[in-house]
């Protein structure tokens, strides 16, 4: 700014353009902070103040009005306000048996889809990083395919393919393999077909983005110090690739303990899983407070193993 | 360390050692029509700073890279101390590497990748510890152990990459471009450590490089390459001073390559007609009479003078002409002198003497005059 002062003072005839100039950088330090403010506000209005909105309903009693929930705040007439939390919903929940087996269930099923999804995913990422060009953009291709069909009708598809009377049964009962038809439909094993059937790209994709800037020379360097291919995988390659599995394993966890539509589909009202709870009790009880309280505790289950998880991940970042 | 007492310096002219690596017929296709090495022969001796020098894409790294096991070739065979290795997978040679990019572990300290090779012996662990700390001692880096390879220097790195090739002793170290990725300074200084490395411990190494100055500097032997196919092998003053092509006599330094004819042909002396004069070379050459042959010169075998030389028993071996330019770099000058008919003569000449006045002794347009001696062309029939 000094070398500006300077110009105007020595030369007057540029004053007019150094003037243009710093309007030109006040309007560029605006936009900054306008671009920057796109993100946080988004943030603000579509996470947290839901968030909060949701927490204060938590906080609250069934009522039978509308919206079906009592206040927090109220004002008695001599205009003191009133603050009232319950925490009954938490302690109902937290007490009863049904809930408590309902989360654990759920945490069951994504962490065994997730196990599922890695064990089939890594090695079709590492055939996809492995193939030659042409071939590489195809099973990419394919990969992301089943995004362009309708979610709910690949589920359905599904439906379809394990009933009892459904593609599957029919085509071993007709290959004489079978004389009843195996119930699949309806089960657990369904909503583990249906819940890595369609997270598996998720787990596919940042595998395949780790994995492609993995250098092939550090297997040649491996082999060459003596170190026969199945050493290299689990010395070199698995190591390398923990950041691609761990933000594949999120990717697919988090959405998978929360799915309400596979385990309603394909898991009918055999397989406990805390979102179809969480719909019953918003929907078929109407009872918001409780809804949200459910909703609360499974955040609180989902972001503590994460930010724990971060934290070493940062505390390792900062050894380096 | 430095090996038998017995082994010669020049192991390659005893006709009875047995070569460390033997290379017979190896050719190496990719696809149907690129011919990477063509039908090469070659032998390295045991202790031997070997040299594999030449352009890119010249088939050097595809020969080393078929040594480390990495290709396989398509014909011929590859003997390693004796021992075929044709199907001898890379995991069980003999052999280590330095990678151009070194290809360090990014997940290990610089101590984990130095043992990285030795857990593969399954040696125990105080073994490996004891050649870990040996090793590091001989690259001076010692208390850069617990580092990993990003928090290192590119020389740091350069010498990690060494260390874990080391300190496998394998029988055969070879290093790819070992010094491709230094910057000028470090990369002259490392050159002489490597060779003290390498007389140390006493391994046979194969280098490639594209830097002639590389190559002269740290073998024992170069063998030129030259689109798939050996150039020349010899010592660096062999390969310097008695190129076997115009190929080589151009490749390695500068020269000045003239075409000629064979005017006289006797055992003790030849000469050859060029444009630059008559040539006479006082040693006997096998070549006929009348034949093409072509004469190189090295730069800083022609004396410059601005006065005229002497003559003596004939005007051969010399020549004059104008300065059309001066490339000065401080330790010498090149001077490009434009002769009579045209041709264009590089010269080189050491400033010995420091100027009294800012300018040149032979400054631009001066009259300049050449003159070598007898010995100094070089009889080139390819």
């Amino acid at each position: 700014m000094s070398d500006t002062t300077q110009d105007m003072a020595t030369q007057p005839a540029d004053s007019q353009s150094s003037l243009f100039r710093q309007l030109a950088r006040r309007i560029q330090s605006r936009w900054r902070s306008i671009i920057l403010f796109v993100p946080y506000a988004w943030l603000l209005i579509f996470f947290l103040l839901p968030f909060f909105i949701v927490a204060k309903i938590s906080l609250a009693e069934i009522v039978i009005a509308s919206p079906p929930f009592s206040n927090m705040i109220e004002w008695t007439d001599e205009g003191v306000m009133n603050i009232r939390l319950v925490f009954d919903n938490f302690i109902y929940i937290l007490t009863d048996n049904l809930y408590y087996r309902t989360y654990l269930n759920s945490l069951k099923i994504s962490i065994i889809s997730t196990i599922a999804c890695l064990l089939i995913g890594y090695p079709m990422a590492y055939g996809i990083v492995r193939s030659g060009p042409v071939a590489k953009r195809l099973l990419l291709f394919a990969v992301i395919l089943p995004f362009w069909t309708s979610f709910l009708l690949r589920v359905y598809a599904w439906m379809g393919l394990l009933a009892d009377r459904g593609t599957i049964n029919n085509l071993l009962i007709s290959l004489g393999i079978i004389d009843e038809p195996i119930r699949m439909l309806y089960t657990e094993f369904a909503v583990y077909i249906g819940i890595v059937y369609t997270y598996l790209p998720f787990m596919i994709l940042p595998l395949y983005a780790n994995m492609e800037r993995l250098d092939n020379t550090l297997n040649e360097a491996a082999a060459d110090l003596g170190s026969r291919p199945m050493n290299t995988f689990f010395k070199v390659t698995l190591p390398l690739t923990i950041p691609g599995i761990v933000a594949g394993s999120l990717l697919v966890f988090i959405p998978a303990t929360g799915e309400y539509v596979i385990p309603d589909l394909l898991g009918g009202g055999n397989v406990l899983m805390i979102g179809r709870l969480l719909f019953n009790e918003f929907s078929a009880n109407t009872d918001w407070p409780v809804a949200s309280a459910v909703a609360i505790i499974l955040l609180v289950l989902l972001v503590l193993p994460m930010t724990i998880y971060q934290y070493f991940q940062g505390k390792a970042a900062e050894g380096q | 360390m430095a090996g038998d007492p017995t082994a010669s310096d020049t192991p390659w002219l005893d006709t009875d050692a047995e070569p460390m690596v033997r290379v017979r017929g190896v050719t190496k296709k990719f696809g149907d029509d690129i011919i990477a090495v063509n039908n090469i022969d070659l032998d390295i001796y045991k202790g031997e700073l070997f040299c594999l020098l030449g352009g890119s894409g010249c088939g050097k790294t595809t020969l080393l890279r078929m040594l480390a096991g990495f290709e396989t070739p398509t014909a011929g065979t590859i003997l390693i101390d004796g021992a075929d290795m044709s199907t001898v997978p890379p995991y069980e040679r003999p052999t280590n590497m330095m990678f151009q990019s070194y290809a360090l572990f990014p997940h290990m300290s610089v101590e984990k990748n130095i043992a990285f090779g030795l857990k593969q012996d399954k040696m125990p662990g105080d073994e490996i510890d004891h050649k870990v700390h040996e090793i590091l001692k001989l690259v001076e880096l010692q208390d850069y152990k617990k580092r990993k390879p990003q928090q290192l220097s590119g020389g740091q790195r350069q010498r990690v990459a060494l260390a874990r090739a080391l300190v496998k002793e394998p029988k055969l170290l070879l290093l790819d471009e070992p010094l491709g990725a230094l910057d000028k300074k470090l990369r002259e200084q490392t050159q002489f450590e490597l060779a003290n490395i390498q007389e140390q411990v006493g391994i046979t190494f194969v280098v490639v490089t594209h830097d002639q100055e590389e190559a002269m500097t740290l073998s024992s032997r170069i063998a030129v390459m030259d689109a798939g196919e050996l150039a020349q092998i010899g010592t660096p003053t062999e390969i310097y001073e008695f190129p076997e092509s115009r190929f080589v006599a151009d490749f390695i330094g500068s020269a000045n390559i003239l075409e000629g004819r064979i005017t006289e042909n006797s055992p003790d002396h030849v000469r050859v007609d060029t444009n630059l004069g008559e040539i006479y070379i006082d040693h006997g050459q096998s070549v006929k009479e009348n034949s093409r042959v072509w004469i190189a010169i090295r730069p800083e075998k022609i004396k410059l003078s601005k006065t005229a030389p002497r003559k003596g028993k004939s005007t051969t071996n010399q020549a004059e002409g104008k300065v059309d330019d001066i490339g000065y770099l401080g330790n010498t000058s090149i001077y490009k002198v434009r002769l009579n008919d045209g041709l264009i003569v590089d010269v080189t000449a050491p400033n010995q003497v420091r100027p009294k006045s800012r300018s040149h002794q032979i400054t631009w347009e001066d009259t300049v005059y050449l003159s070598w001696d007898p010995s100094s062309a070089m009889l080139l029939q390819k």
